[in-house]
């Protein structure tokens, strides 16, 4: 029994219907980690971006280099870090709030690339032409820059929620009742390993192939010329 | 002072991390190649095969994909009657490789598409043979536009393996966390553990970035 719920071992199918909206309980734990998470990372990524473009070498080579070091570190060293110590300073965050803040700095070195990149992205000759039309150089950025690297960022950022959801099991190593976790605890009591992970690989596949639809279908639902912001 | 005390279990770990990094990731490229290539192969088995392994495997979690081998592979040996039992470190070289390999497979299948028609067309038209075309054309063009897709992976496999960890592997990790049981001294491991993956992960990016030079060498040899 988990959340309440009966398992059936009588016949395998039985089982497995019966273990459905036990996975699903988890699933939605998953979704959740990951939203929270992604969003974190939108803005961490953000802030790791603007301060590695400041002119100032003393502000943008430290946020290099913290965004590299977060990049090549794993992610479960990094939950580790931020669950065991956080608390030595008096930090203390339930279990899935530490697994997202932990999912949003792994994947705020990764945003923050994102942003880069879509800026760069967009041709030089646009802010040349803003300049040139006596537009200041924050009006250039607001009204011909950012709408045409919000079309090149969007549909990147939903790969990398994707990402993020796929690896929100490693959350289940802090007790984070996640889907993966939940199927290893009614392996660990049923002894039936097999029907379970089989079940949380299949799910996963689904959850994964619908979210990668609907990043594609954003991508060529956004008009490339870019999206006015006003 | 007690952090040197730390350095030799945790280089220990990171010995096993090395091996598990260096075997996965050269199983991985095998696999890119072989599931990359056979998506683009027209005979369509090999085509439906490679696609579903490469779906599978990157619509997966790796750690479910890890434990899926560790503890319920062996239950499906057991149903078939056969003993698909292995040791933990073949079930992570494994579940490492299976994983990366699919992403792999993408960046070889992109890489393989992105050169030029006019370069297979040209090769037909001097009567190279398809084993020649691929070997002698396409591959060497092919090759060098992988590499920087490749040695980002390798650090992401490099990361992935301390997931290997969780299925009692000996590596960086596990020795992290068998030493935090020990002495409570979250702060100092955990820190020393980040640089260390830190420090190999920049040592494996270098290596990768010789490997590139390497193969686009003929590159700089025309000009």
């Amino acid at each position: 029994m988990l959340f309440g719920i009966e398992w059936d071992t009588s016949t395998s199918w039985a089982f497995a219907w019966s273990i459905l909206p036990i996975l699903l309980r988890g699933m939605v734990v998953t979704i959740q980690a990951s939203l929270l998470g992604f969003f974190v990372a939108l803005g961490l990524g953000l802030l790791l971006a603007s301060l590695k473009g400041v002119p100032l070498k003393i502000i943008a080579w430290p946020a290099a280099f913290i965004t590299e070091f977060l990049r090549d570190t794993p992610l479960l060293i990094q939950l580790f870090f931020l669950y065991y110590v956080l608390p030595d300073y008096g930090i203390v965050l339930p279990a899935f709030l530490t697994g997202a803040l932990a999912l949003g700095v792994q994947y705020s070195a990764y945003t923050a690339e994102v942003y880069r990149a879509g800026i760069q992205a967009v041709p030089r000759g646009q802010k040349e032409a803003a300049r040139a039309l006596n537009l200041s150089e924050r009006l250039a950025f607001i009204h011909v820059i950012l709408p045409q690297a919000v079309v090149r960022i969007v549909p990147a950022m939903g790969n990398y929620l994707v990402s993020i959801m796929k690896d929100v099991p490693v959350l289940s190593v802090v007790t984070v009742l996640e889907m993966l976790n939940v199927a290893k605890i009614i392996g660990d009591r049923t002894f039936n390993y097999l029907i379970p992970l089989t079940m949380v690989g299949a799910l996963y596949l689904l959850l994964t192939l619908i979210a990668s639809w609907g990043v594609r279908v954003l991508d060529t639902r956004l008009p490339k010329r870019g999206i006015p912001l006003k | 002072m007690e952090w040197t005390r730390y350095i030799d279990p945790l280089l220990q770990g990171c010995w096993v991390t090395i091996e598990l990094t260096v075997y996965s990731t050269i199983l991985g490229a095998l696999l890119a190649f072989g599931a990359g290539m056979g998506k683009l192969s027209h005979n369509p088995l090999i085509k439906a095969l490679s696609v579903t392994y490469i779906e599978v495997f990157r619509g997966t979690s790796l750690l479910v994909q890890l434990f899926w081998l560790y503890f319920a592979l062996p239950l499906l040996g057991e149903l078939i009657g056969l003993d698909l039992r292995f040791h933990p470190v073949s079930v992570g070289v494994l579940a490492l490789g299976l994983n990366i390999g699919a992403y792999g497979a993408e960046v070889v299948r992109g890489a393989v598409q992105a050169v030029p028609r006019t370069q297979y067309e040209a090769a037909k038209a001097l009567n190279f043979t398809r084993t020649q075309t691929l070997w002698r054309i396409a591959l060497p063009q092919a090759l060098p536009e992988m590499m920087p897709p490749f040695g980002n992976l390798a650090v992401q496999n490099l990361k992935d393996t301390a997931l290997v960890s969780l299925i009692s592997l000996g590596d960086l990790a596990f020795r992290a966390e068998q030493l935090r049981n020990l002495t409570q001294d979250s702060t100092t491991i955990y820190t020393m553990v980040l640089f260390m993956y830190f420090g190999m992960a920049l040592v494996l990016a270098a290596l990768m970035g010789l490997l590139e030079r390497h193969v686009g060498r003929w590159r700089h040899r025309r000009r």
